[in-house]
């Protein structure tokens, strides 16, 4: 057990679906259902921290207040972040320092957010200067421009095949099926998922997650208030909220172009690659000795590039682990045992708290129907704009 | 009548006939270039000037990754013709600045068209129109 350890005491989810009702209402609930699974009441709470969503108006942007005004005012001390798709996992490193420097016990972490219909678009009105906005207007290019660019790669350095893609969502629904909080919980076939229209070549529509809304909890605590509360709790052995290294030579969301490699050669370790890394070295440990990992899967090769970026195996080799179907439950090393992204569809500042919930259900034995037999260490790991991504390890 | 050609974003690219450019910087301090254009600050992490040359950087380069949008983006995506035609795109390492580059091709260029490596050059084309303009866009096009 590590110094710098603290305790997930409870974890709370509101179901993924297309629910169309404020986004406050699912971190509500998801809050208190993750009070009611810690045994702690509100008033307990000491601190808030919330995982802001945009496209909610003010009270998004102000999650921590919002979700202490909805619980009821009490006083509590609070902080808001964004970090789009890391959104969650920096929410939680903010209530860990909290409870590390000695300035509370007990904190509360929600995330929640209400999704429009269709492709995400970027902030409104006539906005020139923001690169998400131009890269709509000048290229028409979306989020899933990027996942096939990146697709498209797999299939030129490594043969990636459009099957192997459809396996990895064929493998998330059948991981879903069996979970409360998945939006969509039906099997699908490789060949369902290769006939699905194409919307950004090589990917179908079936290879690419959809857009949910949802909310996520989680009461973390310092391990001298677990031990008063619980034995043997879930601990969060590592956050990773690291940034790219300049030069930074692999094309992200929502950018024109990459850091230029010209003068400063590109460092050893790549930024998805270094978002675990940051993580591993934190916890002390390595891809050997994991049993699970949550991955953000927002298209299925995504999940391949996972595969390597967490060390599961040497660049070019994930498409053998998912045909030999060494990440399914059961397998060598489950990824997306939840379902993942395929089942849930992306509600972004609640998906980096929900893998943390998967993981804790995980490492509990609580996961009924997915369960990674024996499971003590997961990892999650996630990314999106503007050079956001997170890693969290969880450890029993 | 005929439209007046503007770009679609100011100095971002030259519209020379024969020519055409993209405009970048090069750091004074470190050489690092830049695209879209450095101003204020270097994106190296060690260099802390703060003033830039501008440059056109390589008008050619080879394709690095590329797909295409089969169904019409939200706003502030504007269709070039008004009705929703796909376009393909490609992510394009420029020849000399170690720098990637995303854009739509020009013409016809389908994904059958292109592969990891396929050589392209920067042309200038409409991205969109309106009664009195021609708005236009920097776009790659397969080399012959």
């Amino acid at each position: 057990m590590g110094a710098h350890d603290v305790a997930v005491l409870g974890v709370g989810m509101h179901p993924w679906g297309k629910w169309g009702r404020n986004f406050v209402e699912y971190g509500v609930a998801a809050a208190n259902d993750a009070l009611a699974d810690a045994g702690l009441a509100w008033s307990d709470i000491e601190y808030v921290a919330g995982a802001d969503t945009i496209r909610n108006g003010y009270p998004g942007f102000i999650a921590g207040a919002t979700f202490s005004q909805a619980l009821g005012w009490q006083g509590n001390r609070v902080a808001s972040c964004y970090a789009a798709c890391a959104s969650g996992a920096q929410a939680l490193n903010i209530a860990r320092a909290q409870i590390l420097a000695g300035f509370c016990d007990v904190a509360l972490v929600v995330g929640a957010d209400t999704t429009p219909k269709g492709f995400f678009a970027p902030v409104g009105g006539d906005r020139p200067d923001d690169p998400d906005w131009l890269r709509f207007r000048l290229l028409g290019a979306t989020n899933p421009t990027y996942f096939a660019l990146y697709a498209r790669r797999r299939m030129e350095l490594y043969g990636a095949t459009r099957q192997d893609f459809a396996q990895v969502k064929v493998k998330n629904a059948r991981h879903g099926l069996a979970n409360p909080n998945a939006r969509y919980r039906k099997e699908v076939t490789v060949e369902e998922v290769m006939s699905s229209p194409t919307v950004a070549d090589p990917l179908r529509l079936l290879d690419i997650c959809a857009t949910s809304d949802g909310g996520a909890a989680i009461v973390l605590s310092s391990m001298e208030y677990a031990k008063r509360h619980t034995t043997n709790p879930v601990r969060i052995a590592a956050i990773s909220t690291v940034t790219p290294t300049f030069p930074q030579t692999v094309i992200e969301m929502p950018n024109f172009s990459t850091d230029s490699s010209a003068t400063v050669a590109p460092p050893e370790i790549g930024f998805k690659d270094a978002i675990a890394h940051a993580a591993y070295e934190e916890a002390g440990l390595g891809p050997e000795d994991l049993d699970l990992a949550e991955v953000y899967d927002l298209s299925t090769a995504l999940e391949l590039d996972w595969y390597e970026n967490i060390g599961l195996c040497k660049q070019g080799e994930a498409e053998r682990l998912i045909r030999d179907g060494d990440t399914t439950v059961g397998g060598r090393i489950p990824v997306n045992p939840s379902g993942g992204l395929a089942s849930f569809g992306e509600a972004i500042p609640a998906q980096a708290l929900a893998q943390v919930c998967e993981l804790t259900w995980q490492l509990r034995g609580q996961a009924t129907g997915r369960q990674v037999e024996g499971a003590a260490v997961g990892i999650t790991a996630n990314q999106g704009l503007f050079g956001h991504g997170s890693s969290v390890i969880v450890a029993r | 009548m005929t439209k007046t050609q503007v770009p679609a974003i100011e100095g971002w690219f030259t519209t020379d006939p024969e020519r055409p450019a993209l405009l970048g910087t090069r750091c004074t301090g470190c050489g690092t270039y830049a695209f879209p254009r450095a101003s204020a600050f270097c994106a190296n992490p060690a260099c802390p000037s703060t003033t830039f040359d501008e440059v056109e950087l390589s008008r050619t380069g080879t394709v690095w990754s590329f797909t295409n949008s089969c169904y019409e983006p939200p706003p502030p995506y504007i269709s070039p013709t008004g009705e929703f035609e796909p376009y393909t795109l490609a992510a394009v390492e420029l020849a000399n600045e170690g720098i990637v580059v995303l854009g739509q091709l020009a013409g016809d260029t389908t994904v059958d068209d292109l592969a990891a490596g396929t050589p392209v050059e920067l042309v200038i084309d409409t991205l969109y129109e309106d009664d009195e303009h021609e708005y236009l866009v920097w776009k790659w096009k397969v080399v012959d």
